[in-house]
């Protein structure tokens, strides 16, 4: 007896298709596990499993006096440390009601925006890479490693810095590391170039992202969105203008702002901030040139003594011995502070009890607002579309699993 | 700065659709902070997202702080963020172990992954949540790492068995124990008795007369 076509098309049978993308998967950037449901190749829901990298950072940090804490925030946005550590510095300056010398601004602002190209780096070209063009990040990770020998040069290490302290900064810089950075900036922006030419206008990867990840101003806001993300979306919003910090309220530089809020513009987005990232370090070596200064607070119940000064001077030893024992106390107190860190809003949330460790350390990281929102974003979109969604939002799982 | 938000304040406690919800407010630093009645809370998020002169349109941060000396001993700390105004402001909201705090996840869909963070680290309950499940810790963790009375080794600890060929949980063993030093200085009147204090007699009471 021949089959009806109805009888062997059981309809009713068609379900919809799990899959696990991740906790090991390139595109995944990092440790994240998706578990998608597919229908066909329409994604229906998107369920991220973080915590995969999860190391207890605020738990540690509590047991940690305030200096002990600033290296833990180099390990969370392991792409640009040193603009984690700055607001952990900020916080705690708050709290205290100290003064940073204008050469440590100078410097911190120097090597936030060194820790932007750093990240934007990584992000624009890898997320290049995820749709498909494979020559951007061989590029981008060269420039990268001459950033991060300026980071070496600074601190003795690549990434894991501890540069910036409560009060100012470690040490000072040598005068030739500021030229190499002045001479570093114009043939970078001839990189940023050859990288516009190469990615910007490519049919491929317009095809990819233009229209993918569309996103609102409202929607962003109620999600809690910052940094690129947000301004993709049309609002012209940076806290180095908006609630300057530092000295970046005297230095000159545009905020680029999207429009349609797609996977494209968060990327037009980044590729401009490089550019302008460039011109404040170029403003910053004029002035570090010129003007000389301390580098921290001439506190000695916050910042070190210099070293000579603590071989001969009994105030001076004593003081250092403090430090690096006991640490110094802050006040009791609540403060938030917020930096803008090349992933958004960087945020501390800084509870003391007016002993040497902190109390209550809440890092709000802008990675885990962005990725709550993956199933929000990916949900109708085609299974090729995540990757570029999750590319697009810059993701670092150091901070959103802590 | 103090000042407007001096004057926010006097507004978010002076309005009638929010009577009643702040219970006090504090100015410090800068930041204003408004400790609020735990069952007001998605009103008062409603009104400062929506009132044309708060509009915080923007969830920052929740997150909860454990005290345990006290007899509410959590607090639950939300920051919220005006584009418009261009302002901070700080809600409070305080809970115990058993007492669920209603959730803000439907006036901001951003706080679901904070309120999920919030139950996982420190047992916080939060009514109508989608899905209050557990985030940051191992599939299975049991306990709230956050908490002041969980210490920072943990009670398990993971490794791979190479003949069971799988994960395996085993309690902790610590070769050295955990060094947790103590460096506060004991001239700026700690609050325990110092070593080798505890042989001494107590102080005699001053005789009267």
């Amino acid at each position: 007896m021949a089959q009806t076509l109805d009888d062997m098309k059981p309809v009713d049978k068609v379900r919809n298709f799990q899959i696990n993308f991740g906790p090991q998967h390139p595109a995944a950037h990092g440790v994240l596990r998706l578990v998608l449901e597919l229908d066909g190749e329409v994604v229906e829901r998107v369920d991220p499993h973080i915590g995969l990298l999860h190391r207890g950072t605020e738990k540690l940090i509590e047991t940690k006096t305030y200096l002990q804490a600033v290296p833990y925030f180099d390990r969370l946005d392991y792409c640009a440390p040193m603009n984690q550590e700055h607001a952990f510095c900020l916080a705690v300056e708050k709290l205290l009601g100290i003064e940073v010398p204008r050469r440590a601004q100078l410097i911190r602002v120097l090597y936030s925006e060194i820790g932007r190209l750093l990240s934007h780096l990584l992000n624009v070209t890898t997320f290049a890479l995820d749709v498909g063009a494979l020559t951007p990040p061989l590029w981008g990770f060269e420039e990268r490693e001459k950033l991060m020998i300026f980071y070496e040069r600074a601190s003795g290490s690549r990434m894991h810095a501890a540069y910036f302290r409560p009060g100012g900064v470690h040490q000072d810089l040598p005068r030739q590391l500021v030229e190499d950075i002045g001479a570093f900036c114009d043939p970078f922006l001839k990189l940023v170039k050859d990288l516009d030419d190469l990615v910007t206008e490519n049919r491929i990867f317009k095809q990819r992202t233009v229209d993918i990840g569309v996103v609102s101003l409202e929607d962003c806001l109620a999600w809690g969105f910052s940094g690129p993300v947000l301004r993709a979306s049309g609002a012209a919003w940076d806290l180095r203008r908006a609630q300057p910090y530092e000295c970046y309220s005297e230095l000159e530089f545009d905020i680029p702002v999207g429009r349609h809020g797609d996977c494209y513009d968060r990327y037009a987005v980044r590729m401009e901030e490089m550019r302008q990232s460039t011109r404040i370090m170029k403003q910053c070596v004029e002035r570090l040139l010129k003007e000389s200064g301390p580098v921290h607070t001439p506190d000695h119940k916050v910042a070190p003594p210099k070293r000579g000064e603590m071989k001969r001077s009994m105030e001076a030893l004593i003081h250092h011995f403090k430090l690096y024992t006991e640490g110094f106390h802050v006040p009791e107190g609540e403060v938030y502070a917020a930096v803008e860190a090349p992933k958004g809003e960087f945020g501390v949330y800084l509870v003391s009890d007016g002993t040497n460790k902190p109390y209550r350390c809440k890092i709000r990281a802008p990675g885990f607002a962005h990725l709550q929102a993956m199933d929000f974003l990916s949900r109708g979109h085609m299974l090729a579309d995540v990757s570029a969604i999750l590319g697009s939002l810059d993701i670092v799982f150091g901070e959103v699993d802590r | 700065m103090d000042e407007t938000l001096n004057d926010l304040a006097a507004h978010v406690t002076g309005a009638a659709a929010v009577a009643g919800a702040v219970r006090a407010w504090t100015l410090a630093h800068g930041e204003l902070t408004l400790e609020v009645e735990p069952a007001q809370i998605v009103k008062l998020a409603t009104f400062l997202r929506d009132d044309p002169a708060c509009l915080f349109q923007c969830i920052v941060d929740v997150c909860g702080v454990d005290y345990p000396a006290r007899e509410k001993r959590f607090d639950v700390v939300y920051h919220l963020l005006s584009l418009k105004q261009n302002l901070r402001i700080r809600l409070k909201v305080a809970t115990d172990e058993d007492t669920p705090v209603p959730s803000i996840t439907s006036v901001f869909p951003g706080a679901n992954w904070f309120e999920r963070e919030a139950y996982d680290l420190y047992g916080i309950l939060f009514t109508g949540h989608p899905e209050l499940r557990r985030l940051l810790t191992d599939y299975g963790f049991d306990g709230h790492p956050l908490r002041k009375d969980f210490p920072t080794t943990g009670f398990v600890e993971v490794r791979y068995d190479d003949e069971l060929k799988r994960v395996v949980y085993e309690p902790v063993r610590l070769p050295q124990e955990f060094r947790n030093f103590d460096f506060l200085s004991p001239w700026e009147g700690v609050e325990y008795v110092l070593p080798g204090d505890e042989k001494a007699p107590p102080p005699a009471p001053p005789k009267a007369g």
